[in-house]
């Protein structure tokens, strides 16, 4: 089986500027959204109590908004969460009480409307907890953004270091876009898909760098739009193939996960999706816009290969 | 050729005996079982404890799998959850004989089904976090400005207590937030002050700061006792938690220290999440009041009365109704310490208090004023008091060390020592957070992850072997061997498996399936060119690895990142997500390349292989040029 025929470079720098333009819109509608309408962030960041109740028939949330307000707790929110039976319930922190017995008043009041009510989980954060986890969430995000840079420039050049982590951000700004948009809810476990897919999609800008590198290398009369092309064009294959068998496992996880794993499952496939649109379009045109050039990575790497246009350099044969 | 030399092979081999080994004690599961551990000092257990467990259950008829007398726990297996149930009642009466003094934790717990012999190797299941066991996790902030000025207030006591005794005259003591002021009339007494306190009280630094026309002295604790008072206050509040998750019945807590000032507690499978919350939150109080011993209050002890103006009826451990004054007299803060001991005179059992330089002047006086009468000793917990003990007071009690003995066994004082030693907190703690797992929804998550992380293995593996025929076989091989590696590495470790851990697992090896893409298609291209297969799958791993690091170790500093700054249910999905990218290194590269070389490797004329298509443009490709 072979899905990629592909008879000759495609010219996929011709229409970078297009490309950027693309990204630069989405990016800006991400953006926009996050301010306008911000995350849904949930609990752990904003500090507060959650609960999940399951009932043995499909649950009145009317009623249990009632129930709950009447003990005097505002800004409730009830929400039906993977089925009809269980529940979802986010109280913000209460000013005055003792927030930690807050859940168990809440349930007795439950149970007393429906014997069937079934605590499955509480989760209650206070509001000094849910502050650290979004500094060390933002901690985290820095961390990842200068070691990424480090070791590409260091290993490549500063140029591709630039590009692969502004391609990339822009993933990461799109992922959070949506669940601005959608309003879904940002909890740790989609702060770490987020944070994965930085690292996971960088690698994909990497292995294009890596062909371009070698490209320079090997044919030393192809310009550097054409030895990007062809980076991009012999990586395509590998690059859809990886993806695709990782967006396998996402697409298992959104399936058999359940609710717990679904926002996760989602911000990893936007990521991966937006992923191979930033690492193929966009990081190598901004590396290009940058002005990368043969010199910058083959100084000295030269000497060292005998006959380039040998297939069969490094093979002991 | 395509050979690696003996040892690498070895590796390999070693490395799948050693994965298959630790990774085997997830396939039994788990078994219910009944775990008996020690929950007072001074007790232990022994294989006489042992042979009445066995005693025990043999005399209810309940057949256990397995009775086994481990480091500090006699562990004891059952076939199914009716039986656990029963024998934990059992044994529960047969080692506590006394159910309001327990010497032994009787809890429920889940045990490795897994063969003794793979126990001996130390190799035991993945450790389940609490979001797939079910149970109780909180966080406790403790108030470490509380425990300061608690320290600062017993050292103003001191101070006062000295000056005192030094004959050095001063004009008020008082404690104001962390720091102690003295205020004096002269000078010179407060430069005799200051000397007494700079030798006596090491902990405590001075500063004079006069107050208008007042010669007055500042004296605040140094940060480095500050420091040892934060963490003696921390130890002893994790002491405390210790004490009252024993009444619980938990079989394995975790109870640790987390920063400077948090207390993690976690308990695996307890179910009734509002008591467990009650006893942890739960803040005991010591008070010693008076006895009420008029005629009206003797009345009202025999319960023929009504309990008189300003007394108030409490219940002795023994059921006794005691009568006791309202007026407290001291508190537990004045209180230093208390160990159990004996009687110097009559060497019966007694508990030993040490009292702070307040609490020992107060008592003194009281017991001056109250030779023949008697003291209670309540303790308080959740505005419900108890005496714990009403001696008769013999004779005045001075410097601070008090003896409370009479109608008590060693246990029984030991037991009381404990109370009021560990019966208050060190400093106010507040849950800060707090998360909950039924049992079910545990469950639940288990069979959730495993899922994801089966469906979307067959997936890709299914894709693999379809599109590149043989290198997809041993490309799905490697990435099972990769899944065996990381569960090996995680039951090894004993890293705690949460269901984001999970996710990491199945994202993993969606992303380690990466580096055999990368090579495949890298051997499909050197084909393409019109290499002679060996070669090509030379040139292939060769040329394939300088990328697979880059990209791995990208992967890798967002991991190690997650693991830096993660807490909780990020730290959980780190772990695996930078184990799971070092197998994967192993695995994917390295022994890939070992199940081709066996494969290919020693054919010499090797005409094809069998990577799928390898498809060639009729015309060559246009931009190749040299």
């Amino acid at each position: 089986m072979e899905f990629f025929k592909i008879r000759r470079d495609i010219p996929f720098m011709r229409h970078a500027l297009v490309f950027n333009a693309v990204s630069a819109l989405t990016f800006f509608a991400a953006v926009f959204f996050l301010f306008s309408r911000g995350l849904h962030l949930s609990v752990e960041f904003t500090g507060g109590t959650l609960m999940e109740v399951s009932y043995s028939q499909p649950a009145d949330l009317q009623g249990i908004r009632t129930t709950v307000a009447g003990l005097g707790v505002s800004d409730v929110q009830v929400q039906n969460f993977g089925t009809a039976q269980d529940v979802l319930i986010r109280m913000p922190v209460q000013k005055g009480s003792n927030t930690a017995q807050q859940s168990d008043k809440v349930m007795a009041a439950l149970k007393v409307a429906d014997p069937s009510a079934n605590l499955r989980r509480t989760e209650f954060v206070g509001p000094q907890v849910g502050d650290e986890l979004a500094a060390d969430g933002l901690k985290a995000l820095a961390f990842v953004v200068l070691g990424i840079m480090a070791y590409l420039a260091i290993r490549f050049e500063w140029k591709f270091a630039v590009a692969a982590i502004i391609a990339n951000l822009h993933d990461v700004i799109i992922i959070l876009g949506f669940f601005a948009f959608f309003q879904w809810e940002f909890s740790l476990p989609v702060l770490a898909a987020v944070l994965a897919v930085l690292g996971y999609s960088v690698n994909e800008s990497v292995v294009i760098f890596d062909r371009i590198r070698e490209n320079f290398r090997r044919y030393r009369k192809m310009s550097t739009v054409e030895t990007i092309d062809n980076a991009i064009t012999s990586t395509i294959s590998r690059t859809i193939i990886t993806h695709g068998s990782t967006q396998l496992m996402v697409l298992s996880m959104l399936l058999f996960g359940g609710a717990t794993l679904h926002y996760f499952a989602l911000a990893l496939t936007i990521g991966i999706l937006f992923g191979i649109y930033s690492s193929v379009f966009v990081a190598a045109a901004i590396a290009m816009w940058l002005g990368i050039k043969r010199e910058d990575l083959i100084k000295a790497a030269v000497k060292k290969d005998t006959d380039p246009n040998d297939p069969h350099a490094g093979a002991a044969v | 050729m395509n050979r690696y030399p003996v040892w690498k092979y070895a590796i390999i081999l070693v490395a799948l005996v050693v994965g298959g080994l630790y990774a085997l004690p997830n396939l039994f599961g788990e078994a219910p079982a009944v775990q008996v551990s020690v929950a007072k000092a001074g007790l232990k257990l022994d294989a006489q404890a042992l042979l009445r467990v066995e005693e025990a259950l043999k005399g209810a008829g309940i057949s256990a799998d397995a009775v086994a007398l481990e480091a500090n726990s006699i562990k004891a297996r059952f076939a199914n959850t009716d039986a656990q149930l029963k024998a934990k009642d059992v044994i529960q009466k047969a080692l506590n004989l006394d159910p309001a003094s327990a010497g032994y934790v009787v809890a429920l717990n889940l045990l490795s089904r897994s063969p003794a012999w793979l126990t001996a190797l130390h190799a035991s299941p993945m450790y389940l976090g609490l979001d797939l066991r079910g149970g109780v996790h909180f966080m406790l902030q403790v108030d470490m400005q509380a425990a300061l000025s608690k320290r600062a207030e017993s050292l103003a006591g001191d101070i006062r207590t000295v000056l005192r005794e030094k004959n050095i005259r001063h004009g008020g003591i008082s404690r104001e937030g962390q720091t102690i002021a003295i205020r004096f009339r002269d000078t010179q007494a407060m430069e005799s002050a200051r000397r007494v306190v700079q030798d006596q009280f090491a902990e405590l630094s001075t500063v004079e700061a006069p107050d208008g026309a007042e010669f007055r002295m500042l004296a605040s604790i140094k940060p480095v006792a500050a420091r040892t008072v934060q963490d003696q206050a921390l130890k002893q509040n994790i002491t405390t938690l210790h004490n009252r998750i024993n009444e619980l019945g938990v079989a394995e807590p975790v109870i640790q220290q987390q920063g400077l000032d948090r207390i993690v507690v976690q308990l695996p499978g307890v179910q009734d999440t509002a008591k467990a919350k009650d006893i942890l939150g739960r803040t005991a109080t010591l008070e010693i009041r008076m006895v009420d011993e008029g005629s009206e209050a003797r009345a009202a002890e025999s319960g023929s009365g009504p309990v008189p103006f300003g007394s108030e009826r409490f219940l002795e451990r023994n059921g006794q109704a005691v009568v006791v004054k309202k007026q407290v007299l001291l508190t537990g803060d004045n209180l230093t310490d208390a160990q159990p001991g004996f009687d110097n005179q009559t060497q019966e059992a007694a508990v030993h208090l040490t009292l702070d330089a307040k609490g020992a002047r107060i008592f003194r006086d009281v017991t001056r004023e109250s030779v023949g009468k008697r003291m209670a000793i309540l303790l308080f917990e959740k505005g419900k008091g108890e005496v714990v003990t009403a001696p008769v007071i013999r004779s005045e009690i001075g410097g601070g060390r008090v003896q409370i003995s009479g109608r008590m066994t060693t246990v029984e004082a030991a037991d009381t020592a404990l109370l009021l030693r560990a019966g208050s907190l060190a400093a106010p703690m507040e849950i800060i957070e707090e998360r909950t797992i039924g049992p079910s929804l545990g469950a639940e998550n288990i069979a959730k992850g495993f899922n994801s992380v089966t469906w979307g293995f067959v997936a890709v593996a299914t894709f693999m072997c379809l599109y590149y025929m043989l290198f997809g076989v041993i490309s799905s091989v490697a990435l099972a061997f990769n899944l065996l590696l990381l569960v090996a590495v995680l039951s090894m470790l004993q890293a705690t498996l949460t269901l984001p851990g999970m996710a990491a697992m199945a994202l993993v090896l969606g992303m380690a399936i990466d580096a055999n893409v990368l090579i495949n298609e890298r051997v499909r291209e050197e084909l393409r060119n019109g290499a002679t297969p060996q070669a090509a799958i030379h040139a292939g791993y060769d040329r394939a690895w300088a990328t697979i690091i880059d990209s791995n170790v990208t992967t890798l500093i967002a991991g190690l990142a997650l693991l830096a700054f993660g807490s909780g249910p990020v730290r959980g999905f780190a772990v695996v997500h930078c184990l799971g990218i070092l197998t994967s290194m192993f695995s994917g590269v390295f022994f890939s390349r070992g199940v081709v070389n066996v494969w290919y490797g020693r054919q010499k004329k090797l005409k094809g292989i069998s990577i799928g298509t390898v498809w060639r443009p009729d015309a060559s490709p246009q931009t190749i040029s040299g």
